[in-house]
């Protein structure tokens, strides 16, 4: 497969401690508040990313921004869109009909309890300038990297 | 070269954009009976229920015929194709030379011939934005509304008007809901949702005779309705290409390349009948990602590069009053069966291969089902009793999973 010329996201599983501390800040980062405790505590966060756990092995898993992205071809509203090789969601076009997460092969475009899909958009504007996954995790498991 | 795209709905969008991945000088002529913008079909029904509005239903920006240079003629209908002189003819007359042809004409609602159907003065189809903006218009907060077909057009159609009219009565001839696509459990639970949200079903049931405001059923019954609603099915629209000698089963026969038997004119969408990868047999697969991948597919082709699209298969993801249910594939093999709070999971597999799944409700993941069974991924080569429990990719050799997640193959 041919990649974008762009930033990804690269998963090192071998140092991924399984903190979780990736879901707690793009949860933060994507909720629009101010105030961390706020904005997570005693709430279900809906984090754009996962954590996989099985046995000693755990890593994180978020959208891969597609070149050829089966969601945006499947997207039966036109809600999921490439902007600027960011595999981005119309939350106000998107009916929740969940065709993206019957067809995404990491599992990464997620339901979500507003009703329009959740997805990782990069951290592209929201309130944080790069990824909040990358700079939130303590032992670079997560990186972003030239492609 | 000089492209014309019959139909506007997903496939022939899809073309546009295959089209416009290779060629960006060559001439584009889009005609399509219904004289709307290009908007999503299945929408019509979130239109009705108030969840949607016209500007966000359409498929693609108001820009986008300027953008990929297409002219675009609306509101009139192609009545004949002539491939000796590379030509549609439209009903005014007007006629289109094409250097490369493509139909993406859908289809049609199949309407039954029952006894007394002339009566009928409110009888609607519900499939285009025209049908819904008309069963709207018919309809208001007194009326009784009976819906023949609990398939899923005839059930997005229940929930679209439930809370608008007085009442809503389904009914299907098969044993169950939505037989093309659910078991007897999983069709079950549905079933109890809808009738929970106040829609009144009858099954194993048909009309046996329709008067101007009520129905005889067959189990003797009488229901009166003000408007009624055929949803008993869709028939591909090919009367143009058979016409014009297109080799044709149910559909129109297209090969990997989403041409037909005829040079030059190529098919994509409901009217074609391509390759289903679970099925090993062509098939018809009425569902808005395939018309997509057909129609870009189809798209590439006539822009003169090759490429070959063999992955369609049967999926679908239904959202109905709540529920979610995702499906794929085949339904043969051996069985995985979980039920509990969280919802209903059936797999199926054979041949060391994932081929079918149904979903409902506990869906999170579901592609990497997909994925497997597109990839016919070799369930030995994973950790299958995780996943079977729960798709993820760390049910998969550390090897693959790594190359997957940092962009080094994609799945």
């Amino acid at each position: 497969m041919q990649v974008n010329d762009m930033k990804m996201i690269k998963v090192n599983e071998k140092w991924c401690l399984g903190c979780h501390l990736c879901e707690y800040y793009c949860a933060f980062a994507n909720s629009g508040v101010e105030d961390m405790v706020k904005a997570l505590k005693d709430m279900m966060i809906q984090p754009k990313l996962r954590i996989e756990q099985k046995d000693k092995i755990s890593f994180a898993v978020s959208c891969r921004h597609c070149e050829d992205p089966i969601c945006v071809k499947s997207c039966i509203t036109g809600a999921l869109s490439i902007i600027d090789n960011v595999v981005s969601i119309d939350k106000k076009r998107c009916i929740g009909c969940y065709t993206c997460v019957l067809v995404c092969p990491y599992g990464a475009v997620m339901p979500s309890q507003e009703g329009a899909v959740r997805k990782c958009e990069l951290c592209v504007g929201n309130s944080v300038s790069s990824p909040a996954c990358v700079s939130a995790c303590p032992n670079k498991a997560i990186e972003l990297v030239e492609v | 070269m000089n492209y014309v795209i019959i139909g506007n709905s997903t496939a022939a969008i899809a073309a546009i954009e295959g089209i416009r991945s290779i060629d960006k000088q060559g001439r584009i002529t889009l005609i399509s009976i219904e004289n709307h913008h290009t908007y999503s079909r299945p929408l019509i029904s979130y239109l009705l229920q108030g969840k949607t509005d016209f500007d966000k239903m359409k498929y693609r920006p108001d820009s986008f015929y300027e953008d990929n240079s297409v002219t675009v003629v609306l509101g009139k209908k192609a009545v004949k194709v002539i491939p000796d002189m590379k030509a549609v003819i439209l009903e005014d007359s007007s006629s289109y030379e094409y250097d490369r042809l493509l139909i993406a004409t859908g289809s049609l609602p199949f309407v039954p011939d029952i006894s007394g159907l002339d009566k009928v003065k409110s009888m609607h189809t519900f499939m285009t934005l025209d049908d819904a903006l008309e069963l709207e218009k018919s309809i208001n907060d007194k009326s009784n509304v009976l819906v023949l077909g609990a398939g899923l057009i005839g059930l997005k159609c229940c929930e679209a008007i439930k809370d608008k009219v007085a009442s809503v009565t389904v009914i299907d001839l098969a044993k169950q809901v939505l037989p093309s696509i659910l078991d007897k459990t999983s069709s079950d639970i549905v079933a109890q949702h809808i009738e929970k949200q106040g829609v009144k079903l009858k099954l194993s049931c048909s009309i046996k005779q329709v008067y101007e405001n009520s129905a005889l059923l067959t189990d003797d019954s009488v229901v009166r309705f003000d408007a009624l609603v055929m949803a008993v099915g869709v028939r591909p629209n090919i009367s143009l290409l058979r016409a014009a000698g297109v080799d044709t089963n149910r559909g129109v026969l297209i090969n990997q390349c989403c041409a037909t038997s005829i040079e030059d004119i190529y098919c994509a969408g409901d009217c074609a009948e391509g390759y289903d990868m679970t099925a090993d047999c062509k098939k018809i697969l009425a569902l808005l990602p395939n018309a997509y991948m057909q129609g870009f597919c189809a798209g590439v082709n006539m822009a003169g590069e090759e490429k070959i699209y063999l992955s369609g298969m049967p999926m679908n993801a239904l959202s109905l009053m709540g529920l979610h249910i995702l499906t794929a594939g085949i339904y043969e093999g051996e069985e995985y069966v979980f039920q509990d709070k969280k919802g209903y999971k059936r797999l199926f597999y054979k041949d060391d291969m994932l081929k079918g799944f149904i979903l409902v409700d506990d869906i999170e993941c579901a592609g990497i089902y997909t994925a497997m069974i597109r990839n016919k991924t070799l369930l030995s080569s994973m950790d299958f009793d995780l996943i079977k429990k729960k798709p993820a990719l760390c049910a998969l050799a550390q090897e693959r999973r790594t190359s997957l997640l940092n962009r080094k193959e994609t799945w």
